[in-house]
């Protein structure tokens, strides 16, 4: 039985803020910081948006590209670490924001970057067990970082959402995950602002769990990299999806579609899977490609996906990279002020 | 405000309104009853396609408290492609609105009973060209 993406859509919000911007500001040099992170800019919410209205207009294209009934979803998570509540899943804002009616599974979903492509693995598993027709599996982020702090350059906001059910534009062909207690990266309850474990982020963290999913996956399917057309994965700066590719033995071709960190910063859940959707939308039938998410605590979660004919018929506009494009670009007093840190 | 809002939470968060198949007229906020053809009324809820045209606006300096930090804004009529008439922020820069220009609903905050109180969300509209 062939499962995987029947559809998807994306949401960047239209503010950017260059990294001379933030510089500026903090003494630092513009210059050191693009070439240490190859970010040169990221997205920034509006005052009037946050996670769960991301959602919704993410969730919202793909329901529309879809062309389906609301109400065939059978299931919606939403994967985010910056959940506007607490408490009240906003994957009810989702479902009734869409019409999907009232019988549907639900939760929202936490596992740092990595909660959108967990919520893709359960809609695979719902779909091809036959208990759903379609599951709706989005990630989306308006991550906070602390004013002066190295991760105030990438903490971006953006988001993806993916229909997942039969007769797919994309095969899930297989996935893998890779999963360990690593402390590289936490927020602890009410603190505002995440941690992180400085040096430890890269080697044990993110290069171990990414190359250890791409390389199980592989593994498990007998494919190796030239095998794949496409290869993304996550986005938390530049450097690092970079120098994995090359230790997985994938070239730069591979990965540029899909590359979006320096123009629109590290979007969080939305990070990887928004760089599907980006080399989806220029995918050709037959292509293969690599996904490799990574969340922090931590563990990285592998598709090998395969783009079927459907896709030639598939509503592809407007692109991720049309929206990346659509940039209007703010000062750090007005950037404050929407990412709601000015106390009144 | 908590469950009166809540009641209406389906047609804020979506322009869904509703259409008398005796006169072909649609309505926005939703009637139960058509005022032209009253007693013959066969009224159906759909949702619109939330695609608009500006017919006027004004922009809003002088906001109310919980506003603050979104002034200057824009309220615009808005008429959307089934000829209904929607009164909406716009959410854009004041410079870039005009009479005419096309328009589309958005899903947006519309604000909060304070920082541990409920979020309030629901339709706003934002330029066309905006994706
Ligand atoms: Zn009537």
């Amino acid at each position: 039985m062939k499962v995987g993406i029947v559809s998807y859509g994306t949401y960047i919000p239209i503010y950017r803020i260059k990294v001379e911007e933030i510089a500026r500001v903090w003494g630092e040099s513009a210059e050191a910081i693009k070439s240490g992170l190859g970010i040169y800019q990221k997205s920034v919410p509006d005052v009037d948006e946050d996670t769960a209205t991301i959602s919704v207009e993410a969730a919202r294209e793909a329901v529309y590209r879809a062309n389906i009934d609301p109400k065939d979803i059978g299931a919606i998570y939403v994967g985010s670490e910056s959940h506007p509540y607490a408490v009240k899943p906003t994957a009810t804002i989702v479902g009734e924001a869409l019409g999907v009616g009232n019988d549907f599974f639900s939760a929202d979903l936490e596992f740092a970057c990595k909660a959108g492509t967990a919520g893709m693995q359960m809609c695979i598993g719902f779909v091809k067990s036959g208990m759903i027709r379609y599951g709706l599996a989005i990630g989306a982020d308006t991550s906070q970082s602390k004013p002066g702090d190295a991760l105030e350059y990438s903490a971006a906001a953006g988001g993806a959402a993916f229909v997942i059910g039969k007769d797919p534009i994309a095969v899930i062909e297989e996935t893998y995950s890779f999963t360990s207690d690593t402390p590289d990266f936490w927020r602890r309850e009410l603190q505002p602002y995440p941690s992180h474990g400085g040096r430890f982020t890269g080697l044990p963290a993110y290069f171990r769990h990414v190359t250890s999913a791409a390389r199980g996956l592989m593994e498990k399917t007998g494919l190796n990299a030239q095998d794949f057309d496409y290869a993304v994965f996550h986005q938390p700066n530049a450097k690092f999806p970079v120098r994995v590719a090359k230790m997985l033995g994938f070239t730069n071709e591979q990965i540029k579609p899909g590359l979006l960190v320096p123009y629109i910063g590290n979007t969080y859940s939305g990070s990887s899977i928004l760089g599907l959707a980006a080399i989806l939308d220029v995918a050709k039938p037959g292509d293969r490609i690599l996904l490799v998410s990574f969340g922090s605590g931590a563990g990285s979660d592998a598709f090998s996906i395969i783009v079927t004919d459907t896709i030639e018929n598939f509503e592809r506009n407007p692109s991720v990279w049309d929206k990346i494009e659509k940039g209007v670009f703010i000062d750090y007093g007005m950037y404050l002020k929407h990412r709601g840190k000015i106390r009144m | 405000m908590l469950p009166r809002f809540w009641r209406k939470i389906k047609y804020r968060y979506d322009l869904v309104g509703s259409y008398c198949e005796n006169c072909q007229s649609f309505f926005y906020p939703p009637r139960n009853l058509c005022p032209h053809c009253r007693r013959r009324s066969k009224i159906k809820e759909v949702p619109f396609n939330g695609k608009g045209k500006v017919l006027s606006y004004t922009v809003v300096h002088d906001a109310p408290e919980e506003y603050k930090d979104e002034k200057p804004y824009v309220i615009a009529l808005i008429e959307l492609e089934n000829g209904v008439k929607v009164l909406s922020q716009l959410v854009c820069d004041p410079k870039e609105v005009e009479i005419g220009m096309e328009v589309k609903k958005a899903f947006r905050k519309y604000g909060e009973d304070g920082a541990s109180g409920i979020i309030y969300y629901g339709t706003k509209f934002v330029p066309a060209s905006h994706f």
